[in-house]
């Protein structure tokens, strides 16, 4: 669904209980159409695969420079650097291998809730309560001043909460916590496709690679993750979706564990889901099983991003301890 | 006590939900069930003997115990109920943890636990702290004075009745009974403490930014979502969808595909990056190498899609398909990407270049779609927009995908490429040299400097494949 037109007013015969009670029923059908095809359960099919053996994944990078929460974070193509704002409105590019601070840039607001990596590596994206996406182009020369060249590209009605790249560094995808997500062109700042589905803040996005590079999901406050043709918010469960079966499938979770995930994100090959917690962990889950492989300690307060590397060789995870962590 | 007020309804304020609370709440109540909980004992502080006082090292057994977890998980949870203020701590008051030896802890009344409703008000912390300063005479903590001047300076239009609060309450303090007292004294300290930490340190109830919307109400839909609903629903009924055992056999297939590709599951030649400070795997893995290694090979029969996503692998697919004289195909495909993801500026010169190159009727890159595609196209061409080529686009890539590709596979270029492939040996670095890894980590090519050189190497390929304007080398072999 891409952009949505004006709301009309009622037609004759209609009424709020009559629209109500079509919702009920067709809801009810499209659950009975879902249960056909309901045959298996994950954990069936999944019954031959091997186990997981054991991981001994350890903190091999902790990255300290932020001086408040690290809110975001993301990787660029080279496998190495990465880019993280925070709430103290600085964004810091990395060589996460060398641990060099490459790029500080101070943003004009706090709480940068957004930061993205050109998939070129010549540029970054970030923003938050400024409302703003603004897209920083790099350079090799450190001393020079990323913020003259800086170029405000997405505006929305409330605050950023993310943004990312497309295939290329000319466009860029947002979403915001005014409920709705958004395509920019990077050259022109022109809002090419709007997208309005979420009737409450929309706190996550993260695009599928694909063959068309057509799709991505969007995660939001009000307990809807959307798939969209062109995350959910901290919830204490973490659910996987069969696109295809039109059904969840798997719900990571356990009862020991009390607190909400607020970032997830596969490893290579999907068999591993990595999440970030807020209560301070990083939980390590097998997909096709269920069940959880390993508990990460480290951080020393909430858990606010976590992405694996572009190669799948170590994943990241910034945390509200201002710091950043990369894990192999 | 402090008398709370409902926090006035001003719109954008609302507190994300906090699941976690009811679950909190449930575990407190058992661990002083009087049966199965932890008995606490009595513990004399400075003069007065504070009753119901348990050790960390106890807390921690029974969590072991009543979550089935492991040590590490007990400790992690234990801290969260101290940081949370479920718990609080009588030595060390400041520091919320939850320590696993004798240090002493009490459980915090109810009243003082936090809830989703009530936050913790500024006007309350403020009458708390001018009936400590009554108190003691002056003299706060640090972190108390700071919050205390901030705090005089924002609410000094109110002080006069927070004072008048704080005497109330210190005289009806001072009426209870020594021990009552103390043991309020430190259930309102341990509450503050949580709720207004130290300036520059953490609090767990910190949530960041409030949100637009209030979580905790229920959404009212109105005829219009209905409506729009509705639509959603029937075309989600319309959807084809496929049976379980199809999608997810495809997931389980494609997780098994990949296992022995991913760095987490299977090592990786010669050896992780992170892991040994070491970067051959990603020297070995550039765009122009000459020989790949075998695992890269391999990914490439892995899909189409994985094929192209590499560049290397692309190269190797254009070099085949140079040999076969059907190079237009993957060119035009490129092109399309190139549209589609390019500049919004771009996109009519682009789309005329397009045509001009490979859809005109005797272009010198025509490619071969049927009829109504290459119709539907052209017309769209008049008006191009960014999926104007996505017919014709999806056309080209599924020809690929189902023919040339499978060939791809099966011919001399692609089986030279895994001959030729190297499969570095695992490395097996000392404790010695690991350590001089770590000290002469590479800096390797900055993305920048490979972007440039991309960018030429794209300029002088686009140079040598334009259409040879033969009339204007003729003449230039003329002038010569």
């Amino acid at each position: 669904a891409a952009a949505q037109s004006r709301p009309s007013a009622l037609q004759s015969g209609e009424s709020l209980a009559t629209l109500k009670n079509e919702s009920d029923s067709l809801k009810k059908k499209l659950e009975e159409e879902r249960a056909k095809l309901h045959d298996v359960e994950l954990n069936q099919v999944a019954e031959k695969v091997e186990l997981v053996s054991a991981l001994s994944i350890r903190t091999r990078r902790v990255l300290k420079g932020h001086g408040n929460k690290v809110l975001c974070m993301d990787w660029c193509k080279d496998k190495r650097r990465l880019v993280s704002s925070s709430q103290d409105g600085k964004v810091i590019v990395w060589d996460g291998y060398t641990l060099n601070k490459e790029h500080a840039v101070t943003m004009p607001c706090t709480w940068v809730m957004a930061c993205a990596y050109a998939p070129s590596g010549c540029a970054v994206a970030c923003g938050g309560l400024d409302n703003k996406c603004s897209v920083y182009p790099l350079s090799l020369d450190k001393n020079e001043n990323l913020a003259a060249k800086k170029k405000s590209v997405a505006m929305h009605t409330n605050y950023l909460s993310g943004c990312s790249f497309t295939n290329s560094d000319m466009q860029l995808l947002t979403s915001s916590g005014d409920g709705t997500c958004a395509l920019w062109d990077v050259e022109s700042g022109q809002l090419l496709q709007s997208f309005h589905g979420h009737t409450a803040d929309v706190l996550s996005l993260n695009l599928a690679p694909s063959e068309t590079g057509n799709t991505f999901v969007s995660g939001g406050c009000d307990k809807k993750a959307n798939v969209w043709d062109m995350l959910p918010c901290a919830s204490v469960s973490c659910r996987l979706y069969d696109l295809r079966a039109d059904r969840e499938v798997a719900v990571y979770q356990k009862d020991s564990i009390i607190f909400g995930a607020s970032s997830v994100d596969f490893s290579l090959s999907g068999r591993l889901l990595f999440a970030g917690y807020n209560d301070y962990t990083i939980n390590v889950w097998d997909v096709l099983k269920g069940n959880r492989i390993s508990v990460l300690f480290g951080h020393e307060n909430r858990v606010s991003c976590v992405k694996v590397s572009p190669d799948g060789t170590s994943f990241a995870s910034a945390s509200w301890d201002t710091s950043l962590r990369i894990w192999a | 006590m402090t008398i709370r007020t409902i926090r006035p309804n001003r719109g954008q304020h609302y507190r994300p939900r906090m699941h976690c609370l009811q679950k909190i709440e449930a575990h407190m109540v058992e661990m002083q069930d009087p049966k199965s909980g932890l008995k606490g004992a009595e513990q004399k502080l400075n003069v007065t003997t504070i009753p119901h006082v348990i050790t960390g090292q106890d807390i921690i057994a029974w969590l072991l115990n009543k979550m089935k977890v492991t040590q590490e998980e007990a400790e992690a949870y234990g801290t969260m109920l101290v940081a949370y203020g479920y718990i609080y701590p009588l030595q060390n008051h400041r520091k919320l943890v939850m320590c696993n030896d004798g240090s002493l802890y009490r459980f915090q009344t109810p009243y003082f636990w936090p809830t989703q409703k009530w936050v913790a008000e500024d006007c309350d912390y403020a009458i708390y702290l001018a009936k400590r300063n009554i108190r003691k005479k002056g003299v706060l903590e640090p972190f108390e004075q700071e919050h205390y001047t901030h705090l005089h300076t924002w609410l000094n239009h109110k002080w006069d009745f927070i004072v008048m609060q704080a005497t109330e309450q210190y005289k009806a303090g001072k009426e209870r009974k020594k021990p009552d007292r103390v043991v309020l004294d430190c259930q309102e300290r341990a509450y503050w403490i949580v709720n207004r930490p130290p300036r520059r340190t953490h609090s767990a109830l910190d949530y960041g930014t409030d949100r637009l919307i209030d979580p905790t109400v229920e959404e009212k839909i109105s005829f219009d979502q209905h409506r729009r609903m509705n639509i959603f629903y029937q075309q989600a009924i319309m959807r084809s969808k496929v049976k379980s055992s199809v999608s997810l056999g495809a997931l389980v297939k494609f997780v098994n595909t990949y296992k022995n590709h991913d760095p987490f599951l299977a090592p990786c030649l010669p050896s992780n990056p992170w892991v040994t400070d070491n970067d051959t795997y990603w020297t070995l893995n550039i765009r122009r190498v000459d020989q790949c290694t075998k695992m890269r090979v391999e990914r490439w029969s892995f899909s189409f899609f994985e094929l192209l996503s590499d560049q290397r692998g692309r190269d190797d697919f254009k070099s085949f398909l140079k040999k076969e004289f059907s190079g237009e195909n993957l060119a035009f495909w490129e092109a399309a990407e190139e549209l589609k993801w390019g500049s919004a500026a771009a996109i009519a010169t682009k789309a005329a270049v397009i045509f001009k190159t490979f859809l005109a009727p005797g272009a010198p890159r025509w490619i071969n779609i049927d009829g109504r595609t290459m119709g539907l196209t052209v017309k769209g061409l008049d008006h191009p927009h960014r999926y104007v080529l996505d017919g014709a686009q999806t056309h080209v890539f599924l020809l690929m995908k189902k023919d040339t590709f499978f060939r791809y596979l099966k011919s001399p270029v692609y089986k030279e490429m895994q001959k030729r492939a190297l499969n570095p040996e695992l490395h097996n670095f000392s404790e010695a040299q690991l350590e001089q890894n770590a000290r002469n980590r590479s800096l390797g090519v900055h993305p920048i400097t490979v972007w440039e050189q991309e960018e030429e190497e794209r300029a002088k390929a686009a140079i040598a494949s334009a259409p040879v304007d033969v009339k204007a080398m003729m003449s230039k072999i003329d002038r010569k």
